[in-house]
């Protein structure tokens, strides 16, 4: 196991180099540099133009600046901000706990209502609740977010008041946030009320970011129970008369997995991507939100190391469904 | 007996913290600032965060005008040369304090010396902090203008300048000219954290900076020293909200009192819902079509003034800027002091202006006009605003192309003197000053630069250059009101538009002013109860 672990690790280094050359040359590939994006209508002279270019080192043959990138991030620097001249490992951990949160709850929530919804409509197949269920969940995948967040908000906030309308907490708290991750720092906190109104501020925004995991689990666990449920050893099963409950609870279930979970390890990908959106909207003070600014103000740093943190973490998910694999199924791990 | 005074405590205390909640003026902005030291940055968002809540500078814009008054400075001579100002600091004004730092004496000449010495001056040690390339200082010509500050006594401080130039009582009131405490500086300096100015602001504004954090919040507390008229609220919450439609349903449920930039097409409905406020104002903008005056046949005024009569201006507010704009007829805006009102527009009127291209012999002719790929306040939405134009054109027999380019190579290549075309584009002023519109944008100096229409008069440029060094506000807007009517006479642009800025809040916002300078002040603003 730790060889294969050491293995999957040594091909994370092309991996990583390939990224950081990907976002080092695409954020360079578009047109405006961030000197003249700042200057705007005012303009800038061409020996203010120069000293800047100086300043952030783009007078320098374009290899030299990325080796300069290069050597910078392997001894752990990736630069400091254009915009707000702060290092970039400072603003991603700042905005990153929030992500995560937010985030895991939306995964939480898709993979606690996909599976059992995918499994339903499996053994119900062909029925009225898998005919609806999988409607709903072709709609729920096909959803834009940005149209589905505001319609939560006026229905929800706006007219029943029921939620919040954006925001990680009510502004009425104010503690110090020691982990970065609302649920833990209101908990901590001890001030009445501030766990209760993390938790209301969680919901929608739960919801709308886990909507097209949920529609993708659950349409998968679905495909996969149905295949399973075919094989010989369910006929079996049932031939011995074992109760329905453990065959597709258990039997069915633990075979079905491994489709389920390469899908949810691709889901954090699009999950990472539909952050953007629902961050913008709930206005959660995550890295989606840090990225897109960045992009438009031609922030090659934050660009740079936002991208290449993202990449680590995707590639650490996938690392850790792969070894998922040999958890649910013994055989993988033999091979 | 003892539960009675528990019940009681707790009713005291739940009132106490119902109402210091009441007392806090939240604000739903748009976006985060860039950082805490405005002579950092050049965006608004930036400013609303910092420089007028935290700082004071020398002079003052008056809230709600362009009009500079007392500030740091209690008051300021102008030598008779114009080349030498005198400004009398205040006394008795107190810097606020942290938990790394605590001012042992009051707001002095040094700290006026400082904030301006940091940003054009290398042998500084914060000229290279927090990578500081000082934009505004730079863009405001500041380190051809001064040549030297002079501390004469502790409250008396003296600006030697190159030339005379009476714009620089505007400037000393921009953000970028925001007094920052020395004192504080060399303890950050001393301690091995100078970001700290940027990052944990010291100032001497109504507002003491509490708290932030990034994309979610900025908190504010009172500060009860202050030397002016006190804040009304005890603290201003920044609910940073990047969404307008969501900002909207804030302030509608309760969360925030005050919004920044609805959207256009939500206004309406605002101005018809009982419970919101809405409140407009002309921006200090401006949205125009340069002419290139030195290409023929644009450099006949004839044929430009007959070319702005063409153009339907009513239906690109309706189109483009779906009623959140006004008609221009002047290159500066109508909050600005010297506004010409007596001027008369050109009228569109198709005919009259096809008849007059055939009396200066004009037929068959084509037109590039150039839109611009972003989105600003004075230009929503460029692209639709040249197709208007090349219908209006293609009714007086004119021939259009629309052409565009990325937003850097865009404003590049407008600049050139042979550019073939007229380019869609705009200003927003920087410090309420006439000169910062007429000088930057159509003096002869700007010609191959900002003065994308190439166009270069005597008359008018006697005038601004004549304004720029007289200190009496009346003389100078006598002379830029004739500016404006040479520039009405000959044409070199198509004035198309002003924004109109809306702020949504809730009736129990109290004074709340919006300023034409674009920044978002609650120093004079209360909630009633």
């Amino acid at each position: 196991m730790l060889n294969y672990i050491l293995g999957r690790l040594l091909t994370f280094i092309p991996t990583f180099i390939g990224v950081t050359l990907i976002s080092f040359s695409f954020i360079r590939a578009l047109p405006g540099d961030p000197i003249q994006v700042m200057a705007g209508e005012r303009g800038v002279s061409e020996a203010r133009y120069a000293e800047l270019a100086a300043q952030y080192g783009f007078d320098q043959p374009i290899y030299i600046q990325f080796w300069d990138y290069l050597t910078g991030v392997l001894q752990g620097d990736l630069g400091t901000s254009f915009v707000t001249k702060r290092p970039v490992w400072d603003e991603f951990f700042a905005l990153f706990p929030a992500t995560l949160e937010l985030s895991f709850f939306a995964m939480l929530f898709a993979v606690l209502l996909g599976l059992p919804a995918g499994v339903i409509a499996a053994v119900n197949r062909g029925k009225l609740f898998d005919r609806a269920l999988m409607s709903t969940a072709l709609v729920g995948y096909s959803m834009p977010i940005f149209w589905w967040a505001l319609l939560l908000i006026i229905v929800f906030s706006g007219n029943l008041q029921w939620t919040p309308v954006s925001g990680r907490i009510d502004l009425l708290y104010y503690f110090p946030n020691p982990t970065g991750f609302m649920i833990i720092d209101s908990l901590a906190s001890g001030q009445k009320g501030a766990f209760a109104s993390a938790v209301r501020h969680l919901v929608l925004p739960t919801i709308v970011l886990g909507t097209i995991p949920l529609a993708v689990i659950a349409r998968q666990t679905r495909s996969a129970m149905l295949e399973v449920l075919g094989e010989d050893y369910i006929r079996t099963a049932r031939a011995k008369g074992m109760s329905p409950g453990r065959i597709n609870g258990i039997h069915a279930l633990r075979n079905a997995l491994i489709p389920v979970v390469t899908v949810i390890g691709l889901s954090v990908g699009t999950l990472l991507a539909g952050a953007i959106l629902t961050e913008t909207i709930f206005s959660w003070p995550g890295i989606g939100k840090w990225m897109v600014d960045s992009i438009f103000r031609r922030d090659y740093p934050v660009v740079q190391g936002g991208l290449l943190l993202i990449a680590v973490m995707v590639m650490i998910v996938n690392l850790t469904v792969d070894m998922l694999y040999g958890v649910i199924n013994p055989k993988i791990r033999k091979r | 007996m003892s539960l009675k005074k528990l019940m009681a405590t707790g009713l005291l205390l739940s009132t106490l913290g119902v109402s210091a909640h009441a007392q806090s003026l939240v604000y739903c902005s748009e976006g985060s600032p860039e950082g805490f030291d405005p002579a950092l940055y050049t965006a608004g968002t930036t400013f609303d965060a910092s420089s007028h809540p935290i700082y004071n500078r020398l002079s003052e814009f008056k809230v709600g005008t362009t009009e500079t008054i007392p500030g740091l400075a209690e008051s300021w001579e102008v030598s008779e040369d114009g080349k030498k100002i005198t400004f009398n600091l205040r006394k008795g004004v107190k810097f606020h304090s942290n938990d790394q730092f605590t001012p042992t004496r009051d707001f002095n000449a040094d700290d006026v010396i400082f904030s301006f010495d940091r940003q054009g001056n290398e042998e500084n040690p914060y000229y290279t902090v927090s990578g500081g390339t000082w934009e505004y200082f730079n863009s405001m010509s500041m380190p051809e203008l001064i040549e030297s500050i002079e501390k004469v006594d502790d409250y008396t401080v003296v600006f030697n300048l190159t030339r005379p130039e009476a714009p620089i009582i505007a400037n000393m009131a921009m953000d970028f000219a925001s007094i920052q405490s020395k004192e504080y500086a060399d303890a950050m300096m001393e301690a091995g954290t100078p970001e700290m100015l940027n990052q944990a602001p010291i100032g001497t504004g109504p507002f003491q900076f509490q708290a932030y954090q990034k994309d979610a919040v900025i908190r504010y507390l009172r500060n009860d020293e202050y030397w002016g008229d006190p804040a009304k609220v005890e603290s201003l919450i920044f609910a940073i909200t990047p969404d307008a439609s969501v900002r909207y349903q804030k302030v509608q449920a309760g969360e925030c009192h005050v919004m920044a930039y609805p959207n256009p097409a939500d206004v309406q409905a605002m101005k018809d819902a009982e419970d919101i406020v809405v409140m407009e104002q002309e921006g200090l903008n401006v949205g125009y079509l340069a002419y290139n005056t030195k290409v023929a046949p644009f450099d006949n005024a004839k044929v430009r003034k007959a070319l702005n009569m063409a153009i339907d201006k009513q239906a690109i507010i309706d189109v483009v800027f779906q009623g959140s704009g006004q008609i221009a007829k002047n290159p500066i805006p109508p909050t600005m002091w010297s506004y010409n009102d007596a001027i008369e527009d050109d009228n569109y009127d198709p005919e009259a202006a096809k008849a007059m291209l055939e009396a200066e012999g004009v037929s068959d002719l084509s037109l590039k006009i150039w839109a611009m790929p972003v989105q600003r306040p004075y230009n929503p939405n460029a692209r639709r605003m040249a197709e208007l134009m090349q219908e209006d054109f293609s009714k007086v027999g004119v021939n259009v192309e629309i052409v565009s380019y990325e937003w850097g190579e865009y404003l590049e290549r407008s600049k050139a003197e042979d550019r073939d075309g007229a380019v869609l584009l705009g200003w927003t002023g920087d410090n309420g000053d006439p000169d910062n519109f007429l000088a930057v944008l159509l003096g002869c100096d700007a010609v191959g630069g900002s003065n994308r229409a190439q166009w270069c008069n005597e008359d008018f440029d006697k005038l601004i250059q004549e304004a720029k060094v007289l200190s009496s506000q009346d003389e100078r807007a006598a002379l830029y009101e004739q500016a404006q009517e040479i520039f009405k006479d000959q044409a070199p642009w198509a004035t198309i538009a002003h924004s109109v800025v809306y702020m949504t809040m809730r009736p129990e916002v109290e004074g709340y002013v919006v300023h034409p300078l674009g920044g978002h002040i609650f120093n004079q603003v209360g909630l009633s109860q």
